[in-house]
C-alpha cells in the first residue's frame, strides 16, 4: 500500500506546516463530526418518539371518522369535523368483534378549569369507563368513573397528575368541586403520571364521562375517535378487518372506497413517522455532506499551494529517480492522509458531542438512547478518505507532470 | 566501449514558434573513470548539455548512448530508473530537503531504488562517512554550513553507487576553503580505487576546471576545444580564487 511507503514523507511535511495543516483539516473535521452528530441525535430522537408511541401500546387499533388512503392522513387530522362515528359504533365493536379486550370512545375540547382562586387552561377528554383498561393507565388516588356514570350525565372529573399538581399542589383533591365551563364537577380520582406521548401530554388533561362531555359541554352526538384493544398482536389484522366489515354494515356502505371511517393500527403510525424522520435525517446528512465538499476544496487548494512551494523538491526527487507514479502517489497519499486523519478526529469529536447531548437530554428527564451507528462511522471515514482521493488527484497530477529541468530551475 | 557516446547531438528550444538553437551537432565520447570538465561562459549551452547527459532533458536530434544503450528512445519512467541507477547529481544550490535530517536527505535516492529497505541506513551512513560527515547524521539540513551542505549533496549522489556523477557548478555558492574541500572530495572519488567514479564537472571557472583530467570547452553551443589538462591541479593544492 503506497500510503505506508509514503508515511515518513507525509509525517515530515505535516510537522513542518502544523498550523496550516490543522486549519486545512478543520473543514473535514467539522463536516465529519456533523455527520456523526446528526446521525446519532437523529437516531436518538427517533427512538425516543417510537418508544413513547409504543408505550401507548402496540395492540391498539384507532378508529377515526372519515375515509382516507391507506398511507395518507385521515380527514379529522386536517381539522375537518366528521360526525359519522358514534358511541353505538363502539358498543357494537365490543359486542360483535372477536379478540377485542376493550373499546373506549373519545371526545375532547379545551376549557378553563378553576378551583377557588386557582385556574388552569387545559384540554378535557370525555371518555368511557373502559379508558383505564384500554390505555393501560393507573389511578393514583380515588377511582375512575363507572360504566353507569359514563352515560348518566354525572358531573364527576378525574385529573391527570400534572393538572392536579397545578391546581391543588400538595393539597388533597378528592371530593373537591371544580368549575369547568360554568358547571361544577366533583373530583373522584387522580391518575398516575404517564409522561408525554408523541404530541399529547395526558398528564395535564382532565377526564370527564363521555355523555357529560358530549351533551353538557360540547353539544354533540358523535365521538372524535374510538380505540379498541386487541388481545394479542397476532389478531390485529383480523380485528381490523372485522371492525371494517361491522362499520360498513352499520353505516350502509357497499363500496369500501366510500368508507366514512378509517381504521389504523400502531404499526402503520410508526411506519409513517419513521419515513418522516428518515427524510429529515437524510436532509441533515446532505447538508453535512456539503460541508465535506467545501472541506475537500479547501484541501485541494492547500495542496496546490504545497505543490507550488515544493516545485524544486519535486525536481530533485525526479532527478534522483522518482517516476511520474512516485510523485503522484506521494502527493495523493499526503492528501488522503490529511483528509482521513481529519475524518478520524471528526468521528471522535462527533461521538463526544453526541454523548454530551445524550447526557443533557437525559438530565432533562427524557429516556434518551445514546446510539452511534457503525454505518455512520464507516460513512464518515469513507467519505473523508474519498474526499482526499478525489481532491488530491488534481494537485498530485500537477506535481507529477512537472518537467525535471524546469522544476530544478524554478525560483 | 565508452560510457558516454554522443553523435550529432543538438538541442533547440521552441518559444512562440521561434526556434532557438542551443547545441549544434556535438560529437564526443567519455570513458569510464574519466574526470571531464565542461566549460564555457553563461549561455554557451553547458547546462543544457549537462541536463541532456544527465537524462533530465532530451536532445532535439542526434544520438546519445549511455553505457551502450541509446537513451533517446526511452520513455520517462525508463529514464527515471536510469537516473536512479547510474547517475548522481550535485547542484550549485545543493537542493537538500529543508528541515530534514542529513541521513534522510542522503537516503532519498534509495527510496526510489530497488535496494532493500534494511540496507538504506547503512549505505547512507557509509556515503556520509566518505565525505567526512559520519558524525552529523541527525543534523537538520538547515543547520549546516554551505560546504557541509554540498558534501551532503555529494553523499546523496554517491549513495546508489552510480556510474557517473554530474556536478553543476558545485563550488559556485561556496567560499574558497569549502570549495576546495568539495573539489578534493570529487577528485578523490575519481582517483581512489574503491570508488573510481566517472565525474563530469560543469563550470565557468578555469581554476575549478583544472581539477579535471580533460576539459571540453563550449561556446555558442559548439565545441571550441577538447583537450587534456596539462598541469592538473591536485586536491591538496587547494582552491585559490
Amino acid at each position: 500500500m503506497f500510503l505506508l511507503q509514503n508515511l515518513h514523507l507525509i509525517s515530515a511535511t505535516l510537522n513542518k506546516n502544523k498550523r496550516r495543516t490543522f486549519l486545512t483539516m478543520l473543514g473535514i473535521i467539522i463536516g465529519v463530526a456533523a455527520v456523526i452528530f446528526i446521525n446519532s441525535v437523529g437516531a436518538g430522537a427517533q427512538s425516543l418518539i417510537f418508544n413513547q408511541i409504543k408505550s401507548i401500546g402496540s395492540n391498539l387499533i384507532g378508529i377515526l371518522p372519515g375515509g382516507s388512503e391507506e398511507s395518507g392522513p385521515p380527514a379529522s387530522v386536517m381539522g375537518i369535523i366528521i360526525t359519522t362515528l358514534t358511541y353505538d359504533d363502539a358498543e357494537a365493536i365490543i359486542n360483535r368483534v372477536s379478540h377485542i379486550d376493550g373499546v373506549s370512545s373519545y371526545v375532547s375540547g379545551s376549557a378553563t378549569v378553576s378551583w377557588h382562586s386557582e385556574s388552569l387552561d387545559t384540554s378535557f377528554t370525555g371518555t368511557t369507563a373502559s379508558y383505564v383498561q384500554v390505555e393501560d393507565t393507573q389511578v393514583a388516588e380515588g377511582r375512575f368513573f363507572t360504566k353507569d356514570e359514563e352515560k348518566d350525565l354525572s358531573k364527576v372529573v378525574v385529573l391527570g397528575s400534572q393538572a392536579k399538581e397545578d391546581l391543588f399542589g400538595d393539597q388533597d383533591a378528592l371530593g373537591e368541586t371544580l368549575r369547568i365551563k360554568k358547571e361544577s364537577f366533583r373530583v373522584i380520582g387522580v391518575l398516575k403520571k404517564r409522561g408525554s406521548s408523541g404530541f399529547q401530554n395526558y398528564d395535564s388533561q382532565v377526564f370527564v364521562p363521555l355523555f357529560t362531555a358530549q351533551k353538557i359541554m360540547l353539544g354533540i352526538k358523535h365521538v372524535s375517535f374510538i380505540r379498541a384493544k386487541v388481545d394479542s398482536e397476532d389478531h390485529i389484522d383480523d380485528a381490523v378487518e372485522q371492525i371494517k366489515q361491522l362499520l360498513r354494515e352499520r353505516h350502509d356502505i357497499a363500496n369500501p372506497e366510500q368508507d366514512d371511517f378509517s381504521v389504523r393500527n400502531q404499526a402503520q403510525a410508526l411506519q409513517t413517522l419513521g419515513s418522516v424522520t428518515d427524510a429529515l435525517r437524510l436532509f441533515m446528512a446532505a447538508i453535512a455532506g456539503l460541508g465535506l465538499l467545501v472541506g475537500g476544496i479547501g484541501i485541494m487548494n492547500i495542496m496546490l499551494v504545497a505543490v507550488n512551494e515544493r516545485i524544486r523538491e519535486i525536481g530533485l526527487r525526479k532527478a534522483v529517480g522518482a517516476t511520474y507514479k512516485n510523485i503522484l502517489r506521494q502527493f495523493l497519499a499526503e492528501t488522503i492522509f490529511i483528509s482521513s486523519l481529519s475524518g478520524l478526529i471528526g468521528i471522535v469529536i462527533g461521538i463526544f458531542l453526541s454523548f454530551l447531548t445524550s447526557l443533557i437530554v437525559k438530565s432533562l428527564g427524557y429516556s434518551w438512547e445514546f446510539v452511534v451507528s457503525l454505518q455512520s462511522i464507516i460513512l464518515g471515514f469513507g467519505v473523508s478518505f474519498l474526499v482526499g482521493l478525489i481532491f488530491g488527484v488534481y494537485p498530485a497530477r500537477k506535481a507529477a507532470r512537472l518537467e525535471p529541468v524546469e522544476a530544478l530551475r524554478y525560483e | 566501449m565508452s560510457l558516454i557516446k554522443v553523435e550529432n547531438l543538438c538541442k533547440d528550444y521552441k518559444n512562440d514558434s521561434i526556434l532557438t538553437p542551443v547545441l549544434h551537432h556535438l560529437n564526443f565520447n567519455i570513458e569510464k573513470g574519466d574526470f571531464v570538465a565542461i566549460m564555457g561562459p553563461s549561455g554557451s549551452g553547458k547546462s543544457t548539455l549537462m541536463h541532456i547527459l544527465g537524462l533530465l532533458d532530451r536532445p532535439s536530434c542526434g544520438t546519445y548512448e549511455l553505457d551502450g544503450k541509446d537513451v533517446t528512445k526511452m520513455n520517462d519512467d525508463e529514464l527515471a530508473k536510469l537516473r536512479n541507477h547510474k547517475i548522481g547529481f550535485v547542484f550549485q544550490s545543493f537542493n537538500l530537503l529543508p528541515r530534514t535530517s542529513v541521513l534522510e536527505n542522503v537516503k532519498l535516492p534509495l527510496f526510489y531504488s530497488h535496494i532493500p529497505l534494511k540496507e538504506h541506513n547503512e549505505r547512507a551512513q557509509k556515503a556520509l562517512e566518505s565525505v567526512g560527515l559520519g558524525k552529523r547524521l541527525n543534523y537538520l539540513s538547515n543547520q549546516l554550513s554551505g560546504g557541509e551542505k554540498q558534501r551532503v549533496a555529494i553523499a546523496r549522489a554517491l549513495v546508489t553507487e552510480p556510474e557517473v556523477i554530474f556536478a553543476d557548478e558545485p563550488t559556485g555558492n561556496l567560499d574558497s576553503k569549502s570549495g576546495g574541500q568539495v573539489m578534493e572530495i570529487l577528485q578523490n572519488l575519481n582517483i581512489e580505487k574503491e570508488h573510481h567514479h566517472t565525474v563530469i564537472l560543469v563550470t565557468h571557472e578555469t581554476y575549478t576546471a583544472e581539477f579535471a583530467e580533460r576539459i571540453i570547452r563550449l561556446k555558442d553551443g559548439q565545441i571550441l576545444s577538447d583537450e587534456k589538462v596539462l598541469n592538473r591541479k591536485k586536491a591538496e593544492d587547494g582552491l585559490i580564487k
